[in-house]
């Protein structure tokens, strides 16, 4: 505010009053920035929610600040219990687990949870009538009992090792699901009522949020006392604000949070499991070919777009597992780049090189058309990236710039590029990402992958009690898996973020695919303390 | 007391064409949305779409009742209207009728400002241009006026952005108050004062061209002559005898600018981050939310049938030699 009120206000000669009072007004004192305390944190973030209930996909991978779940992941993304007393109990069979929960937890609204509470929320996920949009997520559960007012039992329809990571869904209180109305009508919405550390003091949607602690949280009540996330789309925008000292934090592309270095703020950059993804359709003669195939996952410089790109903030993808998750991964089903092979397997796949530099089969140009939404610039320029070092080996990549609602119909036949990801079990995302019951199934498998091997491979770990079994079989089937190629994976993309160190507390973890003020740094907020 | 009859049938007569019209207008809507290829199902889902299976996307499209015909949809919407439930906004996950609520206020006060603004620039510069017709403010205000005629409301909006919040630093780039301030007047009036400026303004040369026309018309009237051959000072003669006359046929232009004002307002609350509800016009229509989209065409409908019959009903007050038949 460098403005000089006394000589706007006598120069206002041919300016109406209300004009003058509103530049009096604006002639306050400006608000310093960061907040007056180490009790109230400020961010900004480019995307806001729609709604903030749990049934319609907020928090539903945890760290929802107004949500708790029966379990949530701790920064080495194993299970721990949260609403549950103790850690979820499979029965011998596997096909139901027991929770016992927590009797000193009381929702926002002051009403005591238990059992009837997870019971609602579950039913209510499963129940058509609530049209919930998360209940694809939820397969394997058949159903969910209340044993006594701190059990509840989990009936699944087969086998799933990893249902308890599915436990972080945020449970509602039992009345506010009691009608069978489509859950878009809820007050819960807008209104969240749950147990979770902070409670939604106001949403001015379109502008900001505000969250206050409750200080009657069962996890104790937290010492950053309000947070305030205002909703500021473009990035460049973000980055100015933030630079005026207006936030503590926000999340930035990563070149662009790269110039914050040396400034008031540190730059933290987390790996995630947010892969990139080039679908090859098996409806598609040429997609669909093995040497097509293997050789384009041997034709990509994933290493060298991540650079170009992405500032080299992300790490190169063979398959739907990072290899930050050292435990799962398996080093020897990764792609290297190697033109000259790619080259090979192409010449002895049968596909000779054309006059025009595109090779062909029987009559069949090596060539496809490759899709990715408009809108989105990191899979554009991954899709342009892609095109080049497809063309360099004789195959041909035509590029469609499309809606979504031009791709869904399309994605059986044309490639796209695709985006998804999990940290946690490796079954969350890769199972209906590469087992043949989900092909062409909504945009679980849209390119319709199917490999017996692989499928034997994602059923074995859902049965497999001993923890070092289901290692085996998911290192197993990466490895089918490389051996017949159905995608190819580009990159593990870094989520980036600017903040301001004010506070002890900060755990790097690696981020799901959604990512801005819920997880990021911010995912445990609730047990941070002031450094002042 | 005929003259105030005459005004009021005329108000009965505009309001009586204004009900098929909104009526109209919000079938038209449902229609256009209808026929749209986008698919509310994937707005309902968000990101979970891609996660979801198709028997789940099934039951809920039919849960939902998205697969039944557009006349049955229509027929539901206008049953609910009639029970005085505008439905739930899908964009916005909230009743249609509390984000009109929240929304509409601000955008009220925005409009307001920036057509008193506008007002009151056009009016001043105006007379003052026509005044000294020729002279040097008159020939900077026209060629001024015909230039920002071209500029859309947006390009002047980055502009200021540009000028007076990222060079100057006078004022706050964008939003209702700075982050995590309360909703204040001093908060709300810093932040105003920008978008307001720029909305006015941009719909200033219309009328500043439009009052200074018509005032060298009227100073060339009759009366007017009359007014100086009685040797009146010239500041009476141009602001008691040729302005009000002058002023009539701006009052219709103002009305009628309304239109205007509310494309503007979209484009302007878009670009400042303001939370009013013309910005929910362009979420809502991008995500083909037909109970917000209609409920708000229908509102900008009314504002327009509104502003023209103010207009009018505000000249026949003021000229008695308007007919009120119209």
């Amino acid at each position: 505010m460098a403005i000089d009120c006394s000589r706007v206000i006598t120069r206002g000669g041919i300016v109406v009053g209300v004009l003058l009072s509103v530049v009096a007004a604006g002639c306050a004192a400006p608000t310093p920035p960061g907040g007056p305390s180490g009790s109230e944190m400020v961010l900004a973030d480019g995307y806001e929610p729609e709604s903030l209930h749990p049934l319609l996909g907020y928090g539903v991978e945890g760290a929802s600040k107004f949500y708790d779940g029966l379990v949530a992941h701790d920064a080495d993304r194993q299970v721990q219990p949260a609403l549950a007393a103790s850690a979820p109990e499979p029965a011998s069979d596997h096909l139901s687990w027991t929770v016992r929960l927590r009797t000193d937890v009381t929702f926002h609204d002051g009403s005591t949870f238990d059992a009837d509470d997870v019971v609602a929320t579950f039913r209510a996920l499963l129940g058509p009538a609530y049209a919930s949009s998360v209940r694809s997520d939820w397969a394997t559960l058949a159903g969910v009992e209340r044993i006594d007012a701190q059990t509840v039992r989990f009936d699944l329809n087969q086998p799933d090792a990893a249902f308890p990571h599915r436990l972080t869904l945020g449970i509602v209180p039992a009345e506010a699901v009691a009608d069978p109305v489509p859950v878009e009508s809820s007050p819960l919405a807008s209104m969240p009522v749950g147990t979770g550390p902070y409670t939604l003091a106001e949403w001015r949607r379109g502008e900001s949020m505000e969250l206050a602690a409750n200080e009657s949280y069962w996890g104790g009540a937290p010492a950053v006392e309000s947070i305030t996330i205002v909703f500021a789309v473009d990035d460049n925008t973000r980055a100015q604000r933030l630079r005026s000292g207006e936030f503590d934090g926000t999340v930035l592309p990563p070149a662009l949070a790269q110039t914050f270095v040396g400034s008031q703020y540190t730059v933290r950059h987390h790996p995630s499991a947010d892969f990139r993804a080039v679908t090859l359709p098996t409806a598609n003669p040429v997609t669909a070919d093995p040497a097509i195939r293997m050789a384009l996952n041997h034709a990509v410089d994933r290493q060298a777009m991540i650079g170009g790109l992405f500032a080299g903030r992300g790490s190169p993808a063979s398959n739907p597992i990072p290899e930050v998750l050292t435990d799962y991964s398996e080093p020897s089903a990764q792609f290297g780049f190697d033109r000259a092979r790619a080259e090979r397997i192409l010449d002895e796949g049968g596909w000779v090189l054309g006059p025009d530099g595109t090779r062909v089969k029987d009559g069949v140009p090596a060539r496809f058309t490759l899709m990715y939404p408009a809108t989105d610039t990191i899979r554009r320029d991954l899709a342009q990236g892609f095109t080049s070092y497809a063309r360099a080996v004789g195959i041909d990549v035509a590029l469609e710039g499309l809606g979504w609602e031009a791709i869904e119909p399309r994605m059986g036949a044309d490639a796209l590029v695709l985006g998804d990801g999990s940290p946690f079990d490796p079954d969350i995302v890769s199972y209906p990402l590469l087992h043949s019951s989900y092909a062409g199934d909504g945009f679980n498998n849209p390119a319709g992958y199917v490999n017996p091997a692989v499928d034997a491979g994602l059923d074995a770990p859902r049965r497999a009690v001993d923890p070092e079994q289901r290692i085996a079989a998911v290192k197993q089937w990466q490895r089918d898996y490389a051996a017949a190629p159905g995608f190819v994976f580009l990159a593990f993309l870094d989520h980036s973020y600017v903040v301001r160190d004010r506070w002890n507390g900060y755990q790097q973890v690696v981020d799901p695919h959604s990512h801005g003020t819920t997880w990021g740094p911010w995912w445990n907020v609730e047990t941070w303390t002031s450094r002042r | 007391m005929t003259r105030t009859r005459e005004i009021g049938w005329l108000v009965a007569r505009r309001l009586a064409f204004a009900v098929p019209v909104l009526g109209i207008v919000a079938v038209g809507v449902f229609l256009l949305a209808a026929a749209s290829p986008f698919d509310p199902i994937y707005q309902y889902y968000g990101v979970d779409a891609f996660t979801a299976t198709g028997a789940d996307l099934a039951a809920t499209r039919a849960r939902l009742g998205l697969d039944d015909g557009v006349f049955q949809q229509l027929g539901r919407w206008l049953s609910g209207i009639a029970s005085g439930d505008l439905g739930t906004s899908r964009s916005f996950r909230q009743p249609v009728a509390q984000v009109i609520a929240e929304r509409l206020p601000w955008t009220l006060l925005l409009v307001t400002f920036a057509l008193v603004v506008a007002v009151v620039l056009a009016v001043v510069t105006g007379t003052v241009a026509a005044w000294r017709q020729g002279g040097m403010l008159d020939r900077v205000v026209t060629a001024i006026g015909h230039a920002m005629e071209g500029i859309p409301p947006f390009v002047l909006a980055l502009g200021a952005i540009a000028v007076f919040s990222l060079g100057l630093g006078w004022l706050p780039v964008a939003g209702l108050t700075d982050a995590g301030e309360q909703v204040t007047v001093g908060q709300v009036a810093r932040h105003l004062l920008l978008p307001a400026l720029v909305l006015g303004v941009s719909q200033t040369p219309w009328l500043v061209l439009h009052v200074r026309g018509s005032l060298l018309g009227a100073l060339g009237e009759d009366h007017v002559s009359g007014a100086r051959a009685r040797g009146l000072p010239e500041h009476t003669v141009v602001l008691r005898h040729a302005l009000p006359t002058a002023l009539l046929p701006f009052v219709t232009l103002v009305g009628t600018r309304i239109p205007e004002l509310v494309t503007g307002a979209v484009l302007v609350e878009t670009v400042f981050s303001w939370p009013g509800i013309a910005e929910a016009v362009v979420t809502a229509a991008l995500a083909v939310d037909f109970p917000m989209l209609a409920a708000l065409s229908v509102l900008a409908t009314a504002a327009v049938l509104t502003g023209s019959l103010l207009a009018d009903v505000a000249v026949a007050l003021a000229d008695p030699r308007v007919a009120a038949d119209g």
